[in-house]
């Protein structure tokens, strides 16, 4: 009796699912939200793979929702008739549905292995790629007329992350590491004035001009002099710099801080004093 | 023999030890001696630039045709330029040597500003003629005054590791010829500060009137922990707070509250101005370990918060997505001209939607209410000024902060050339190109490639 009940319990489940799995077909294009510029994450690959497929869009698919994507989205927005807003609403994103095709398994293999690849329409999807490093498309193995599951997709990989203007991941990195080093022991909002202070001292004209010129300044930092920039920063460090980078600045426009339990010269003791943040007194 | 065995060892381990320490030793000095030439290289440098600029200024006095001084004038620029990137080589950061830093960085700017300027339409003044010769008998007295420093140097064997080891120990005021004659440049250009650069100069050096346009009642110390609570824990009951005033070096009054929220595990801090009680900056950290709201949802929740706290007349203008949280920038709109100087921005945590971060010190510090004068150029003019290359997308009006930090009226196109996307200001009276800005993409993570 019991197995009974079981198997019937399983019986209307799966008979649950088959009208929703053939419904889900439809809506699993794109989730929900309205996508805009700026966005990151799967919805973006789907909007830069089918605008590609239609060929307003030839740059990288990469997942970010740059100025390449938007100049697309608004061209399809315009040869379709719609409002040019360049924003991928609802009505938007059924137009682009309908018009395009979306290889998921294909783009997503692609992305995860790394590989140079292209998603247009009417060319054979596998002439459309090239792994890493290789100039000539190879052929891929396996995969053909992607095999229809009900297993959620796991997300793709995004290949590209929005940077502010001006500083590359590389220097957020260096930033990171001097922020780290100086300051990991202050809360959060010491770590970001610390970095403001060596945003604050690339724009002021007595000091460097670059970043890498404020932090490696002769005797600027006591954590670059002994070697502790070198360690590893955390997430923490890397937000803060961020946040520093991005217009943050807790300071009230600072050049210089010290630590008034170890700081030797008795000359940053002179300086005008704005305030005080965790362990740290900033000053002009 | 047993004796014999223990001795040999002993002599062997000494003998051994005694290499290593030489080893040791000499590598101490190779790289004590490589970090000095590093030095020694930069302050050489330095004094060699110094001759050059005093030298190039005084040729660019003596030059009569307009053609050839601008390209001596825009050589002055570079050449501070050099020597500005060698005194930031030197164990010089204790050393109050700003003034000088200063000084060089005004002369480029100037020579920088004659230079790129077109000479046959707008001359030099006679102003600005003075200010040159000036110029150029200052830098004699610091030519002099380092050529005496490195004199010493050369002729007594000074080394730079000895400043940096007299500096790091906090005993500047130790005997050291080095520092002392750096002091002597500092004090020589002290006197120079008043040299008039000419009108543009004045806005070239940074403001320090901030805040100057904020209106508004002085308010307490309580009704500032009160607005800091709002912010920080709508939904927080254990709050502890801590509020400090600012410090005598600031040029404005401002309560600074640090707010931690044990409930949610939230470390929040504020600044409140004194007058007016205006937001300064707010930043909330908080993990945001995943994301549930769109980046579109989290614009509108920031707009509504702007409303909320009564910032108005203000348009979204970029938004962007860091892991798991939204950075929003608005900027001012009147009568459909944007007003890029007065700039908020405002961070969501994609989880819940709350606000984590604000920032207004731009808009703070600029907003006033603006008369938009009339654009002496139409829109249509202005397109013809702009590359033909560029294919031109959207255009508006915009006022912007020019290179001599002041605000002008501009068209702004926005278009694309090849694959990059720019956005170009024309100036709306003169019809200069005032900006053009090359609008970043997003840049590929690079993995390691092992």
């Amino acid at each position: 009796m019991k197995s009974f009940l079981k198997l019937f319990a399983i019986l209307v489940f799966i008979a649950a699912l088959i009208p929703c799995s053939s419904f889900t077909q439809k809506a699993e294009a794109f989730s929900n939200q309205v996508i805009q510029q700026g966005a990151v994450g799967d919805d973006v690959i789907e909007l830069q793979s089918r605008l590609q497929y239609l060929g307003f869009y030839n740059g990288k698919i990469d997942g970010v929702f740059g100025w390449g994507t938007y100049w697309a989205l608004r061209n399809f927005q315009y040869e379709f008739g719609m409002e040019i807003d360049g924003l991928a609403g609802q009505t938007t994103k059924n137009k682009l549905v309908k018009a395009s095709k979306y290889n998921r398994e294909h783009v997503k293999e692609q992305l995860n292995k790394g590989n140079k690849f292209t998603h247009y329409g009417g060319t054979d999807i596998k002439k459309q790629a090239a792994p890493k490093g290789a100039n000539k498309p190879a052929p891929q193995r396996g995969n053909q007329g992607a095999p229809k599951n009900n297993t959620a997709p796991a997300p793709a990989k995004v290949t590209a992350a929005n940077k502010p203007n001006g500083f590359s991941q590389n220097d957020i990195q260096l930033m990171a590491n001097a922020v780290y080093g100086e300051a990991r022991g202050e809360p959060y909002t010491g770590q970001v004035a610390v970095a403001a202070v060596i945003l604050n001292r690339v724009e002021s004209s007595t000091f460097p001009n670059t970043v890498s010129g404020v932090i490696f300044e002769p005797l600027a930092f006591t954590a670059v002099a002994d070697g502790q920039i070198w360690l590893t920063p955390n997430e923490t460090a890397k937000k803060a710099v961020l946040d520093a980078i991005n217009g943050w600045d807790p300071t009230g426009s600072a050049t210089y801080y010290f630590n008034p339990d170890t700081a030797t010269s008795p000359w940053i003791w002179g300086r005008p004093q704005i305030k005080r943040i965790g362990k740290h007194i900033f000053c002009k | 023999m047993l004796r014999g065995i223990i001795i040999a060892v002993l002599t062997i381990g000494i003998a051994g030890t005694a290499f290593w320490g030489y080893q040791e030793h000499k590598e101490k000095n190779a790289i004590l001696q490589n970090a000095e030439n590093n030095y020694q290289r930069a302050f050489h440098d330095l004094s060699y630039q110094i001759d050059l600029l005093h030298d190039k200024i005084g040729t660019s006095l003596a030059m009569n045709s307009r053609s050839s001084l601008s390209p001596a004038l825009a050589e002055v620029w570079k050449i501070t330029s050099e020597a500005h990137n060698d005194v930031g080589q030197l164990p010089l950061t204790l050393v109050p040597f700003n003034k000088t830093e200063e000084f060089l960085a005004n002369i480029g700017n100037f020579t920088y500003k004659a230079a790129v300027r077109d000479l046959d339409k707008e001359p030099l003044t006679d102003q600005e003629y003075q200010t040159l010769q000036k110029l150029y008998k200052e830098s004699a007295n610091i030519q002099n005054d380092l050529r005496e420093v490195q004199h010493t140097v050369l002729e007594n064997n000074l080394t730079w590791m000895d400043v940096e080891l007299a500096l790091a120990s906090g005993k500047e005021n130790a005997d050291n010829t080095i520092i002392d004659g750096f002091q002597t440049v500092e004090k020589t250009v002290e006197s120079y500060s008043e040299t008039e650069f000419g009108p543009g100069m004045v806005s070239m050096q940074k403001d320090d009137d901030q805040f100057k346009k904020l209106k508004g009642k002085t308010i307490t110390q309580k009704e500032a922990v009160s607005m800091a609570k709002k912010w920080a824990a709508p939904r927080g009951k254990k709050v502890e707070t801590k509020v400090t005033e600012n410090g005598k070096g600031s040029h404005f009054g401002f309560y600074s509250i640090s707010m931690e929220d044990r409930g949610t595990r939230t470390e929040s801090s504020m600044d409140i101005t004194k007058k007016g009680g205006y937001p300064i900056w707010f930043i909330a950290s908080r993990e945001v370990k995943k994301q549930s709201i769109s980046l579109n949802d989290a614009s509108n929740k920031a707009i509504a918060f702007l409303k909320e706290n009564r910032f108005t007349n203000l348009d979204l203008f970029e938004s962007a997505q860091y892991d798991n949280t939204g950075v929003f920038t608005f900027i001012g709109s009147q009568d459909g001209t944007r007003i890029y100087p007065d700039s908020i921005r405002v961070k969501v945590a994609l989880d819940n939607g709350d606000i984590i971060g604000f920032s207004a010190e731009d808009y703070l510090k600029s907003h006033h209410s603006r008369e938009i004068p009339e654009a002496r150029m139409s829109a249509k003019e202005a397109k013809t000024k702009v590359n033909p290359n560029v294919k031109i997308m959207e255009e508006g009006r915009s006022i912007i902060l020019n290179d001599l930090n002041q605000e002008v009226l501009c068209h702004e196109f926005t278009g694309v050339l090849g694959d990059d996307t720019y956005r170009i200001f024309i100036n709306a009276e003169s019809g200069a190109e005032e900006k053009v800005q090359k609008l970043e993409n997003a840049e590929p993570i690079y993995e390691d490639a092992v």
